[in-house]
């Protein structure tokens, strides 16, 4: 509870505005930034001298339950302390941008990679933004939920028997 | 196929002409321990730049863990770091009950500490003999593989598979364990260091192995910290990070072992800290069969106990509980947990967020070797193909656990 | 059916095939010949990729020794190679390398597919693996398991020996197995 405090109240100082929601889930102080600001606060919580989340555990994306949103969240870690934090932010599934945090962490640069392959986030600013994970010339998003698990072009399964 | 650079001065005179010649370190390689492909670009022996391909074996774990019931997601973690399934079997059975607020009984606890020891060894034993392989020393290879087929007949005694060992229940385990497992685990204890002495005087002392490793893709500890680096590589470039001690999960509080750090974060610290927490790793084992409490071995959360197998086979409600159960007809509570356990890689990380259905809404897995393999173009700059050969394999780049 | 358990004093190397024996000579088809000295020496390429590679690296360690059964060496070039050995799962990103490789081994090959993966795709019914190799290369032998016991990669390497013992000479210039090469587009 008392991270979450802190935290929450050094945001708000710089980034009062942005900070959507703040909140405890489960262990891990949960918050929601707007996605035009996520790069000036994730900064802010790398450089700050009492903060000190210098290692970014993870990085990944998701998609909302109702579809129509993408979602990045960044996982930070401050070893000396050992005080974990989530950030969230949210976007359009039409206009799917967010600034990279490449220049912050090197180690964002694969996962961003894996984002944009997964769900089609384009991170602006990425040194090489293309497909890590599944073949080049794929044209689609396969972790976004319109698509389907299985490939659509197999002709050798009897579903008869299977009773799809 | 070779091509020419040329570097001008500020007044356009050419100060160096260098012919890079491009390398294809295919997908399938010897000495590439998984499928990644590196196209190198080299002036002679030397490495100018490596640009990694990864994805040969992307087998969609996160989509299908979409659509599979909680119980039904351990066989896919057991294809993670496919050398130390074990490990990504609790790693996951903790988050889900970290997502049901379930306490698990200490004996349980205990137990789980045991087979993670145990797997953790068998991670270890894959890596350093590869090492000693990558390096010419097929010898400790052959001597010490076959303390692994030990830990086999260990995991087969109580699951009954080798390899993708599903072993577990979420909850703890199904039964107490044979009177035979416990007497293969004590045979182990005894006999196990004399095998791993055997193969430490192979190799951790010897000349010409010391002279290929020492100095050999060295890191920075600053540069470690900021590609995301975890487990044995962190720990070789000299930070003292282990998630058992940093966020103890399964009862790791109540054993005390030392986290061995290296200094300069080069082959040998990585072979180095990988022998050590080897020795380690049997410590534990040895207080945790000390210290075990007497209790239960599943903890009380009767829409996750599966029925002991007798009365499945023989009795019609306990075949139909047994059913709903791994078919996931019972209720989870919404919510999203990211719990880390240390792998044999660092820290491997399950990111669940749930709906209250049967199947997880987003499951991530955090990847140590995805993410550390980034660094390797960093730290191949500079240094000839063999010594770049050997950097891959110490950094323990299992494939399963990069492409997901 | 249980196979009748033979016990042996003296280990036995090699069987001899049957033949006119006399003093100086031995007298025998030289297709067995070559099908024993084929079967005894098959040189493997281990094409392992994941879980199963982990049970091959068993197999080929001192416990379950595949040195014994004649491929001692294995060769990871596939010039030099006689049996594609395909453990773990394949990708659609990786199935032209492995067409590629399979194309560069010369005749007489085989192909022994190690594990659920390889035979039909295993557990991994998703838009990025390829559902079995026998989609883009011949298959001779599959072994199932997931992943198959290193007593089942054996067996499944001494149905090969008993393939390759058995050959003839013609098969592999006979239209049929030209016919089905082209299936797979292979020349």
């Amino acid at each position: 509870m008392e991270l979450l405090e802190i935290v929450n109240t050094k945001l708000k100082e710089h980034f009062a505005g942005d900070i959507e929601s703040a909140e405890m889930l489960y262990d891990y102080p949960v918050f929601t930034i707007q996605k035009d600001r996520i790069h000036d606060v994730l900064k802010f919580l790398k450089e700050d001298e009492t903060l000190n989340f210098h290692f970014l555990t993870d990085l990944c994306g998701m998609q909302t339950a109702d579809e129509k949103q993408l979602g990045v969240i960044y996982h930070l870690h401050n070893m000396p302390k050992n005080h974990r934090i989530r950030l969230k932010t949210f976007f359009d599934i039409n206009k799917p941008e967010v600034a990279t945090a490449t220049d912050l962490w090197p180690a964002a640069n694969w996962m961003e990679r894996e984002t944009y392959d997964f769900f089609g986030v384009r991170f602006k600013g990425h040194p090489n933004l293309k497909r890590i994970l599944n073949v080049d010339e794929m044209d689609i998003f396969p972790m976004r939920k319109e698509y389907p698990l299985e490939d659509q072009t197999r002709d050798d399964k009897n579903d008869s028997m299977f009773g799809r | 196929m070779s091509k020419k650079e040329t570097t001008y001065s500020i007044n356009q005179e050419v100060i160096e002409e260098k012919e890079y010649s491009t390398l294809n370190l295919g997908p399938t390689h010897p000495a590439t321990h998984g499928i990644f492909q590196n196209v190198l670009k080299m002036d002679g022996e030397i490495i100018h730049e490596a640009t990694p391909t990864i994805g040969y074996i992307h087998r969609a774990f996160e989509k299908l863990a979409e659509r599979r019931p909680y119980a039904q997601i351990t066989p896919i973690t057991d294809r993670l770091n496919y050398c130390s399934s074990p490990i990504n079997n609790m790693g996951w059975y903790m988050t889900v009950e970290k997502l049901l607020g379930a306490k698990i009984p200490k004996r349980a606890e205990y137990h789980r500490v045991i087979i993670m020891e145990l797997s953790r060894i068998a991670d270890h034993i894959i890596c350093n003999s590869v090492i000693g392989v990558d390096t010419g020393a097929m010898t400790g290879f052959l001597y010490i593989f076959q303390w692994r087929e030990k830990i086999y007949e260990i995991f087969e005694e109580i699951c009954g598979a080798r390899l993708t060992t599903n072993i577990g229940r979420i909850g703890g385990f199904d039964k107490e364990w044979s009177k035979k497992t416990w007497d293969l685990i004590d045979t182990f204890l005894k006999e196990y260091p004399k095998g791993l002495q055997e193969f430490a005087n192979l190799l951790e002392r010897n000349k010409i192995f010391m002279d290929r490793t020492v100095n050999c893709g060295p890191i920075s500890a600053e540069m470690a910290l900021s590609y995301s680096f975890v487990g044995p590589n962190l720990r070789a470039a000299g930070i003292d990070y282990d998630v058992r001690v940093m966020n103890p999960y399964s009862s790791y509080e109540d054993f005390t072992f030392t986290v061995p750090v290296g200094t300069q974060g080069d082959t040998y610290d990585r072979f180095m800290v990988r022998q050590h927490e080897m020795w380690q790793s049997l410590s534990i084992i040895e207080q945790a069969i000390k210290k075990m409490p007497e209790g239960p071995m599943h903890a009380d959360l009767p829409d996750f106990f599966l029925p002991p197998k007798e009365q499945v086979y023989n009795n019609m409600e306990a075949l139909i509980y047994h059913f709903k159960i791994v078919m996931g007809e019972t209720d989870i509570p919404k919510g999203e947990v990211y719990h880390c356990v240390e792998g044999g890689n660092g820290e491997l990380g399950f990111y669940l967020i749930s709906d209250g259905g049967r199947t997880p809404f987003r499951l991530h897995f955090r990847r140590p070797c995805f993410i550390y393999y980034q660094a390797y173009p960093e730290m191949v700059k500079g240094i000839m193909l063999s010594d770049a050969i050997l950097t891959m394999s110490s950094m323990n780049v299992i494939a399963g656990e990069l492409d997901a | 059916m249980a196979k009748e358990i033979i016990k042996r004093t003296k280990p036995e190397i090699a069987k001899m095939p049957d033949g006119l024996e006399g003093p100086g000579f031995f007298a025998t088809k030289l297709e067995d010949v070559v099908g024993m000295a084929r079967k005894n020496s098959l040189w493997p390429l281990p094409f392992a990729t994941s879980c199963c590679g982990i049970e091959f690296m068993a197999t080929m360690a001192s416990h379950y020794d595949l040195g014994r059964f004649g491929s001692e060496r294995l060769s990871f070039s596939p010039r030099q190679a006689d049996m594609l050995m395909v453990m773990g799962t394949i990708a659609k990103k990786m199935g032209p390398t492995l067409r590629q490789v399979y194309e560069q081994m010369a005749e007489p090959r085989w192909v022994l597919s190690v594990g659920a993966c390889a035979s039909s795709g295993g557990i991994f019914d998703t838009y990025s693996v390829l559902q079995g190799i026998d989609k883009i290369i011949p298959v001779d032998v599959y072994v199932p398991g997931c992943p198959p016991r290193p007593e089942q990669i054996l067996e499944g390497v001494l149905k090969i020996q008993e393939m390759a013992q058995n050959e003839s000479f013609r098969r592999r210039n006979s239209d049929e197995y030209k016919k089905m090469l082209n299936s797979y587009g292979i020349e």
